[in-house]
C-alpha cells in the first residue's frame, strides 16, 4: 500500500500535493497495488475527492479541529498512525519545508528511510532505487531504499499528471493526537496575502542586486503581475531586506524548479543558480554581456532592466 | 545549560562536482570542505548563547576523520568540546541515530544544527532526531530567544513566518538570520587545539545505500535577444519554449 502525504492551503490540496498524488499512483501501479491520500485540516469532500483525478482510489481526511493550523508534530502522528492502521510500505510527498518537519518525525517513529528531492520515478528493477537531485541540482544520485517503510519526497515538476476523470471516495479518520503535541503556542503569523505561492509557482520573475534598491521593485512586480507570476530574489536582496526573506532562492534559500524563471539584475553566483537550475526555461536579463548567467540561461537580454522590464509587461498583457 | 550543535563536514558551496570510481564516489580533488552553511548559522547563535547564560556547547559531527578540520574549526568559533562518531554520514535517519545516541546521552537542553546539509538538503534530520528524543522540533528557526526555560521562536513559513513559544529541551534547525556567521579569532584557534575531541563507533546500520553518481546534461547556448527587441522574448516563450 502507498500512502500520500498531502498539504491543504485555503480548503483546497496544494498543486504540489496533486503531483505527488500523482507520482505516487503510478508508484502504486508499479507495484501492484493501491494508492490512498491522506489529508489533514479543513476542506470539503467535494474537493478532497478530486485526488481521484490524480490517481488514488481512496482519501482519509483527518479533520479534528485541534488539527485546522498546520502542527508538524500532530501532523506526523496523524501519518505515522496512517501508515500503521494501513500497512503501508511507501509513503509520497511533495518536497517542502513543512512536509519536511512532518515525515521526519513520522520517519523516526515508524524507523522509515527518508529521501528527499526525488527526481524519477523509482526504479523496481532489482530493489528500490530512486534518483534523487544533490548539491541542490549540481548533480543526481541512484540511491537504494532499504528499510520496511521508505518515505519519498518529491521535487515539484517531476510528473506531468494526466488527468483521470476518476473521483475518491473519501473517509474521516479520528487519529488519537496526545497534549503534548500542542505543548508550543504561535503567538503570531505574519503572511503575504493574495502572493502566489513562491515553491508551488509554475512562473517566477526574480531580482537581484541590479534592481538598486526596494524601490524599484515596481517594474519587476508589474511584469509578475502581468504573467501571474511569483516573485523572488537573491540572498543579498534578503540580506539587505529589499525583500522579505521568504523570496531568497540559491543554495540557502528555497529551491525552486518553475517552468519559467526570469532573473532580473542577478549574476549567477554557483550559489544562486544551484536554487533554480532545475527550472525549465531560464531567462536573463543583465546589462553585463559577461555575468555568468548566461552561460546557465537559455534565452538572455543584455540590457538594463527598467528599460527591458516594462517592454516585456506591455507585451504580456498585449497578447493576452 | 547545554548545548549540542550539530554539524556537517560538506565542499564549499562554490565546489564544482564530479565523480570517479566509475562514478560512484565523489571526486574530493581540489574540494575544500566546510562546516554547512547552515549549521555555521546554528554554531554562531549557540556561541551568542553561551555569551549570554555560560552554556557550554558540545560540537557534534557523524563523518570520517577528514571532518576534523571542520570540528577544531567550531571549537575554535567558541565550541568548548567535540564528539565525532566515526561512520559516513550515508542517510538522515542513520545520522539522526547516530545524533540522538550522543543527546541521549549528554542530557542537553537544547540541540541545535542546520535547517538542511548543502550536499543532499533533505531537511530532515532535526525532526527525525526530536522524534527519537521524544522532544519537540521545529525548522527552520530564523530567530530564537531564551528566557529562562522559554525559548521564544521565528519560524519561517511558505509566503512568511510564524512566532512560536515553547519550553526546553527543543531540537532546531535554523537557518539565516539567526546569527551571523562568526570567523575564528587567534586566540579562539589556539584554545582550540588543546580542547577535547572524543571520537566513538557508531549504532545502528544505514538504510540506503548510494549506487552511482550522474551529472546533469549540459546546457545547450543561451539564445540571446537585442535589448531593443525584447517583446520577442515573449513571443518565443509562447511559441518556442512553451511556457507562456
Ligand atoms: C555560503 C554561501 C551561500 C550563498 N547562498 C546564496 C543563495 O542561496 N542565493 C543567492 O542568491 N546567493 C547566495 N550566496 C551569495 C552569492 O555568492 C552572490 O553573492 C549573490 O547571489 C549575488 O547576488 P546578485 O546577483 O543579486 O548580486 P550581484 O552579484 O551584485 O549582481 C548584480 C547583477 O546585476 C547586474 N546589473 C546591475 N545593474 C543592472 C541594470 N540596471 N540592469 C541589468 N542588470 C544590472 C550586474 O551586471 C550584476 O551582474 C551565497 C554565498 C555564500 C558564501
Amino acid at each position: 500500500m502507498i500512502l500520500i502525504f498531502t498539504e491543504i492551503a485555503d480548503g483546497a490540496i496544494k498543486k504540489s500535493s496533486l503531483e505527488a498524488i500523482y507520482y505516487g499512483s503510478k508508484v502504486a501501479e508499479m507495484m501492484g497495488t493501491n494508492s490512498t491520500v491522506l489529508a489533514i485540516g479543513n476542506a470539503d469532500e467535494a474537493e478532497l475527492a478530486k485526488a481521484g483525478n490524480f490517481g488514488a482510489t481512496k482519501v482519509l481526511h483527518a479533520n479534528d479541529t485541534k488539527l485546522t493550523n498546520p502542527n508538524s508534530m500532530a501532523y506526523a502522528s496523524v501519518l505515522a498512525e496512517t501508515v500503521k492502521s494501513i500497512g503501508a510500505k511507501v509513503v509520497i510527498t511533495a518536497k517542502s519545508s513543512f512536509a519536511d518537519a512532518v515525515t521526519a518525525r513520522a520517519a523516526g517513529a515508524l524507523k522509515a528511510a527518508v529521501v528527499g528531492n526525488v527526481t524519477e520515478l523509482p526504479d523496481l528493477s532489482n530493489g528500490f532505487q530512486v534518483k534523487v537531485s544533490i548539491f541542490t541540482g549540481k548533480a543526481f544520485a541512484d540511491v537504494n531504499v532499504n528499510g520496511d517503510v521508505k518515505i519519498l519526497a518529491i521535487k515539484k515538476n517531476v510528473v506531468a499528471p494526466i488527468e483521470s476523470g476518476n473521483s475518491a471516495a473519501v473517509q474521516n479518520i479520528s487519529p488519537a493526537l496526545a497534549d503534548n503535541l500542542f505543548a508550543a503556542k504561535v503567538t503570531e503569523t505574519i503572511k503575504a496575502t493574495g502572493m502566489i505561492s513562491l515553491p508551488e509557482a509554475d512562473l517566477v520573475v526574480s531580482g537581484g542586486r541590479g534592481m538598486k534598491g526596494p524601490e524599484n521593485w515596481q517594474p519587476l512586480l508589474d511584469l509578475a503581475d502581468a504573467l501571474g507570476a511569483a516573485t523572488a530574489c537573491s540572498k543579498p536582496v534578503s540580506d539587505l531586506d529589499w525583500r522579505p526573506h521568504h523570496e531568497h532562492v540559491g543554495q540557502t534559500g528555497v529551491k525552486v524548479s518553475p517552468n519559467l524563471y526570469i532573473a532580473c539584475g542577478i549574476s549567477g553566483a554557483i550559489q544562486h543558480l544551484a536554487g533554480v537550475n532545475s527550472s525549465k526555461v531560464l531567462v536573463v536579463i543583465n546589462k553585463d554581456p559577461e555575468a555568468p548567467f548566461f552561460k546557465a540561461a537559455d534565452y538572455g537580454i543584455v540590457g538594463d532592466v527598467f528599460e527591458v522590464l516594462p517592454k516585456l509587461t506591455k507585451a504580456v498583457l498585449a497578447n493576452k | 545549560m547545554k548545548i549540542l550543535v550539530c554539524i556537517s563536514s560538506v565542499p564549499d558551496t562554490t565546489s564544482k562536482i564530479s565523480f570517479t570510481d566509475g562514478d560512484t564516489k565523489l571526486n574530493k580533488a581540489g574540494v575544500t570542505y566546510i562546516i554547512g552553511p547552515y549549521d555555521d548559522y546554528a554554531l554562531a547563535r549557540a556561541v551568542e548563547l553561551k555569551e549570554q547564560t555560560g552554556a557550554i556547547i558540545t560540537v557534534l559531527n557523524v563523518g570520517g576523520a577528514d571532518a576534523e578540520p571542520q570540528i577544531r574549526k567550531a571549537l575554535a568559533i567558541g565550541a568548548d568540546d567535540a564528539i565525532r562518531v566515526d561512520v559516513e554520514p550515508t542517510d538522515s535517519y542513520f545520522v539522526a541515530e547516530q545524533i540522538a545516541a550522543v543527546a541521549k546521552e549528554g542530557n542537553y537542553d537544547l540541540i541545535l544544527m542546520g535547517r538542511e546539509t548543502s550536499d543532499y538538503n533533505s531537511g530532515v534530520v532535526h525532526g527525525i532526531v526530536g522524534e527519537m528524543l521524544g522532544i519537540p522540533s521545529f525548522s527552520p528557526v530564523m530567530q530564537l530567544d531564551l528566557n529562562g526555560n522559554e525559548v521564544n521562536m521565528t519560524r519561517e513559513i511558505e509566503g512568511g513566518k510564524e512566532k512560536l513559544i515553547a519550553s526546553l529541551p527543543l531540537v532546531l534547525g535554523c537557518q539565516e538570520p539567526i546569527a551571523e556567521w562568526k570567523i575564528p579569532n587567534m586566540r579562539g584557534i589556539m584554545t582550540a587545539r588543546t580542547k577535547p575531541l572524543k571520537v566513538i563507533p557508531a549504532a545502528g546500520s544505514a538504510l540506503t545505500t548510494t549506487e552511482k553518481y550522474s551529472l546533469p546534461a549540459p546546457k545547450g547556448a543561451c539564445k540571446m535577444i537585442p535589448a531593443e527587441e525584447a517583446e520577442k522574448l515573449i513571443e518565443l516563450l509562447k511559441t518556442e519554449a512553451k511556457v507562456l
